[in-house]
């Protein structure tokens, strides 16, 4: 079984920044939506999501909190906090440059 | 904002560290159980979907592992996790924790305390104002005999005068005091020093109270003076300022009390109470003498100049005085010095260094003895710790146990070791108040610095030293062989068995350095003295200069009334006063010359070791008349003109005549030799001397030893001898009321104790590596149980057996030896210094420490070796 694409280094905390801020969102959710929306193309394993998830918590950039799920079970969901805003923000710009002098070169060639 | 955020996060993983952990858990599985409806959702089995699920999400347990390290405070858990499983498996096994905490506790106590007395004595600087550029004085004697010769107070006088490389010289000399009792207190003999004013500035120490000497008290014509330490103001005085400006009563004479010297201040030595100016106290005449070598100076170096440029400077100035004087042989023709610190502390450094490098051999064994306790715990847990590597248990884990394991037991042992510690440097403080520097021993912060860093240092090694042996690639082999028993582990025993070699040699070394030092000691008080020493009582007595003037009838008139009625004493068989018994010291030498001789050439002398004595003096002290007679008792004051000569000083200076009737001539007088006695040595470590004896009782002497020598318990005597002493004069005190035993062993104090430290170490180290070989071989015997019982059944015979195992446990033994008998040869030269009469060779140590040390293996490997011979088969068989 191979591995599905994996995520660049740190990409992980910029989508998982970006799909929260949308709304509140349990683990599962937001795996699956980031599933979705790139059309299966990215695939975020259990075994990233989590730690992912819980470092975020701790630096303060989102925050967590119990909630009765769609199947009326309590599950914890996460969202951006104020500060978690501003880093989206900038690990947004980030992303764009970095993103278009990848997308310069390759096109160059 | 975020920072307040981060900080409540903080604040509820520190506190609500269980909650966090089980909604983590909770977490997980509602990502699994809407992973498996989906599954369902899409079509599988309930079964299917619950493991595809699972499938996808992997370990669980590992991801909870992951999730859980991005918290914080997770150093603090796996610290305490660790912890609390260190003080788990330890407590299973509570025999080997104590055995091993014990073997650290005396380790590490033993290391920090001589680390204490080697940082107080040997590392601390003086306690005195920029110590670097002090040096201690001496003179160059003409005759090359004595290159660190105590200093004649003229030629100081010339130096102080001409000299361009010192700020400061400062002159000093022993003085001793008998201080009047004042409102009902005994009088007291107190130890002082007699200096010029500028001894304290000198040093650039002030007075705690009062003020420091000036020019103008170190005159003779000056009120008398003094300066007191800080223990005797306290002792004596109770600490009450009031003592300042007034007078206290030294020898029958009045002296002003001008200042307190602050505790803690111990120059030249711990036992000095009081400081007078020697210009005072001294005779002006005195004072002038260039070849008259009894004082001790300290210099301050001015900045920039370096010693040699100093030493050098006063060099030529002595050499300029010895120009001057050639007709004068004891004039001395160069000045030399060392550094304050080790001119202090020079004679004790080596010893203390002997005794360092011994307790850090101990702590080498113990650890290595602990390293080797847990690689026999670790390959007994081979089985269960090669099924937590196979559950995925991470190897830096299992080393991090290992590793804090045998930080517990050496932190638990370093503390009950600096507890030790604590108390051994308390009595060695108490019972060696004569040692250099006693007075700046303490246990302060970089002593718990440096037990901090030995607890360290020694769970580092006993840990990874065990942790080498837990090789993690024999996972699947420690598996199959637990399962059954084959004749396992072998890089196990062959690891322990390299630790045991090691630590045999390392005792091998200790013990034969004590050995030898033991032996030494022995050598010393063995040693023939040249009298009786047995039934002897001696004390010290000085009568006040003041009302028994020297030279004079007082002092006369005294010693033979206190000798009449001392022998007159029920018991006492002889008595008799000398200047110093055998075994006290050197004391003083004095020049002569033989009337009948040819004079001597010019700027050359004769001189020798000189005492006064009475004429009973020899019969007491069992000295041997060789020929004439003893002095005449009759003959007092200026008639007695008689001098004893010992066979040495007959052989060295009469070596083809008859020295009987004979002159001897020092400056003032000549003096008729009367009797030749036997030789005695002045300390039990020098060879006899050539001595001449003059008679007390031509009253140029007002001090000495008193020896009462009695056929049976001669302590009890020492009450009636003061008793008479106290009729005669009131106001006498006595001191040093020792029995001739106890004065030659506080002479060797410093041999017997370094001797039975030494020993002492030793023996613990025999102890452990006998432990060691215990150990190892019981591992073998019971890891080779089914093999050994295999070689019964088929008919092995049992002393075979027994002798394979005992060769087997000797091995490592035979190697230690070996090796430690070559490093003994390299250490026995260290401490060559050390010993006297007995070669760092020597053959019979050398020997009877192989000897000692086989034997003790042999003991130690024969019980388990008994124990596998003795093997019921079917049991061994049965057993697996």
């Amino acid at each position: 079984m191979g591995k599905p694409n994996d995520l660049v280094q740190g990409t992980l905390d910029l989508l998982i920044l970006k799909t929260v801020s949308l709304g509140a969102m349990h683990g599962w959710a937001i795996a699956k939506r980031i599933q979705q929306i790139s059309a299966e193309v990215l695939q975020v394993q259990q075994g990233s999501l989590y730690p992912a998830l819980h470092r975020l918590e701790q630096q303060g950039w989102i925050a967590a909190q119990w909630a009765e799920s769609e199947t009326g079970r309590q599950a914890k969901f996460y969202s951006l906090t104020a500060a978690g805003h501003g880093q989206l923000e900038k690990e947004t710009v980030q992303w764009n440059r970095l993103s278009a002098a990848i997308d310069l070169i390759v096109s160059e060639a | 904002m975020r920072w307040l955020v981060q900080l409540r996060m903080r604040i509820r993983m520190l506190f609500e560290r269980g909650k966090a952990g089980a909604q983590l858990d909770d977490e997980l599985r509602f990502h699994l159980e809407r992973q498996i409806a989906e599954n369902v959702a899409a079509g599988m089995s309930a079964e299917e979907a619950r493991f595809a699920a699972l499938r996808a999400f992997g370990n669980p347990a590992l991801l909870r592992e992951q999730a859980r390290a991005t918290w914080s405070w997770t150093w603090l858990e796996l610290l305490l996790h660790d912890v609390r499983y260190g003080v788990r498996t330890l407590g299973r096994t509570p025999g080997f924790a104590i055995v091993a905490i014990l073997v650290m506790a005396l380790g590490i106590g033993a290391n920090v305390a001589l680390f204490t007395v080697v940082r107080g004595v040997l590392l601390k600087p003086l306690p005195f104002a920029e110590p670097d550029r002090l040096v201690a004085l001496y003179e160059h004697s003409a005759d090359d005999q004595y290159p660190y010769n105590v200093i004649a107070p003229g030629v100081f006088a010339e130096w102080r005068r001409q000299n361009r490389s010192f700020s400061d010289l400062a002159l000093f000399g022993d003085a001793e005091f008998s201080l009047s009792g004042a409102s009902g207190q005994l009088p007291e003999k107190v130890r002082g020093a007699s200096c010029t004013w500028n001894l304290l500035s000198t040093l650039g120490v002030q007075p705690a109270l009062g003020r420091d000497f000036t020019a103008a008290d170190d005159r003779h014509s000056a009120n008398a003076t003094v300066l007191m330490s800080w223990g005797l103001w306290k002792r004596r005085f109770a600490g009450n300022p009031a003592i300042l400006n007034q007078f206290i009563h030294l020898d029958g004479q009045s002296y002003t009390v001008i200042g307190i010297l602050p505790a803690g201040f111990a120059y030249p030595d711990a036992a000095t109470q009081l400081w007078t100016p020697v210009y005072h106290y001294e005779p002006a005449a005195y004072m002038e003498h260039i070849e008259n070598h009894q004082f001790q100076a300290v210099g301050r170096l001015k900045p920039g100049v370096t010693a040699a440029q100093g030493v050098a400077d006063l060099s030529v100035i002595t050499r300029r005085l010895r120009d001057q004087h050639p007709e004068n042989p004891f004039v001395s023709k160069a000045a030399n010095m060392r550094p304050l610190l080790e001119d202090m502390v020079g004679d004790i450094e080596r010893p203390l260094l002997v005794l360092l490098a011994a307790t850090g051999c101990v702590l080498l064994i113990a650890c290595l003895n602990v390293a080797n306790l847990l690689v026999a715990r670790a390959a007994a847990r081979r089985k269960e710790l090669a099924i937590r590597m196979a559950m995925g248990g991470g190897r830096l884990r299992l080393l991090r146990e290992r590793l804090m394991e045998s930080l517990l037991l050496s932190a638990a042992g370093g503390t009950m070791g600096l507890l030790l510690a604590y108390g051994a440097v308390r009595w060695l403080v108490s019972t060696r108040q004569g040692m250099s520097r006693v007075e700046a021993i303490s246990i302060d912060g970089a002593v718990a610095a440096f037990t901090v860093a030995l607890i360290a240092l020694c769970a580092l090694f006993a840990g990874l030293i065990s942790s080498l042996s837990a090789k993690g690639n024999q996972l699947l082999l420690s598996l199959q062989d637990s399962a059954r028993g084959t004749s396992t582990g072998r890089a196990h025993t062959a690891l322990r068995r390299s630790l045991l070699a090691a630590e045999v040699g390392l005792t091998v070394v200790l013990l034969i350095s004590a050995g030898l030092l033991l032996k030494s000691y022995q050598r010393l008080r063995s040693s023939d003295l040249g009298c009786i020493t047995q039934n002897v009582l001696t004390m010290r007595i000085g009568l006040p200069g003041a009302r028994y003037k020297t030279p004079g009838p007082a002092p006369v008139n005294f010693f033979e009334t206190l000798l009449g009625r001392v022998r007159a004493l029920p018991g006492v068989e002889a008595a008799g006063i000398v200047e110093a018994v055998p075994g006290q010291g050197y004391w003083q030498d004095e020049g002569f010359s033989v009337v009948e001789h040819p004079p001597l050439p010019q700027g050359t002398a004769q001189y020798a070791i000189f005492r006064w004595a009475d004429p009973g003096y020899f019969a007491a002290m069992g000295i041997p008349l060789l020929r004439g007679q003893t002095f005449d008792p009759n003959r007092k004051l200026d008639r007695a003109n008689q001098a004893i000569v010992t066979a040495a000083f007959a052989k060295q200076y009469f070596p083809n005549e008859d020295p009987l009737g004979k002159h001897l001539k020092d400056e003032n007088e000549d003096r008729e030799i009367v009797g030749i006695v036997g030789d005695t040595r002045y300390s039990l470590a020098e060879n006899p001397q050539p001595i001449q004896y003059y008679p007390l009782y031509a009253g140029k002497e007002n001090s000495g030893t008193l020896v009462i020598r009695s056929s049976r318990d001669v302590e009890a005597l020492a009450m009636p001898v003061q008793r008479i002493l106290q009729e005669i004069d009131r106001d006498l005190p006595v001191s040093d009321v020792l029995t001739m035993d106890q004065l030659l062993g506080k002479s060797t104090q410093d041999e017997s104790f370094n001797a039975t430290l030494l020993a002492t170490f030793a023996a613990l180290s025999l102890l452990l590596a006998a432990a060691g070989l215990f150990g190892v071989l019981s591992y073998i015997v019971e890891q080779r149980t089914g093999e050994i019982g295999i070689r019964i059944a088929l008919g092995a015979r049992r002393e075979q057996v027994l002798r394979q195992m005992l060769l087997d446990g000797l091995r490592p033994a035979l190697f230690g030896l070996v090796f430690g008998l070559a490093a003994s040869v390299g250490a026995a030269r260290l401490i060559r210094s050390m010993l006297y009469g007995t070669r760092p060779l020597d053959p019979a140590v050398f020997a009877a420490v192989a000897a000692t040390l086989l034997l003790v293996a042999a003991v130690a490997c024969l019980i388990p070796a008994w124990r596998a011979s003795r093997l019921d088969p079917i049991q061994a068989l049965r057993m697996e």
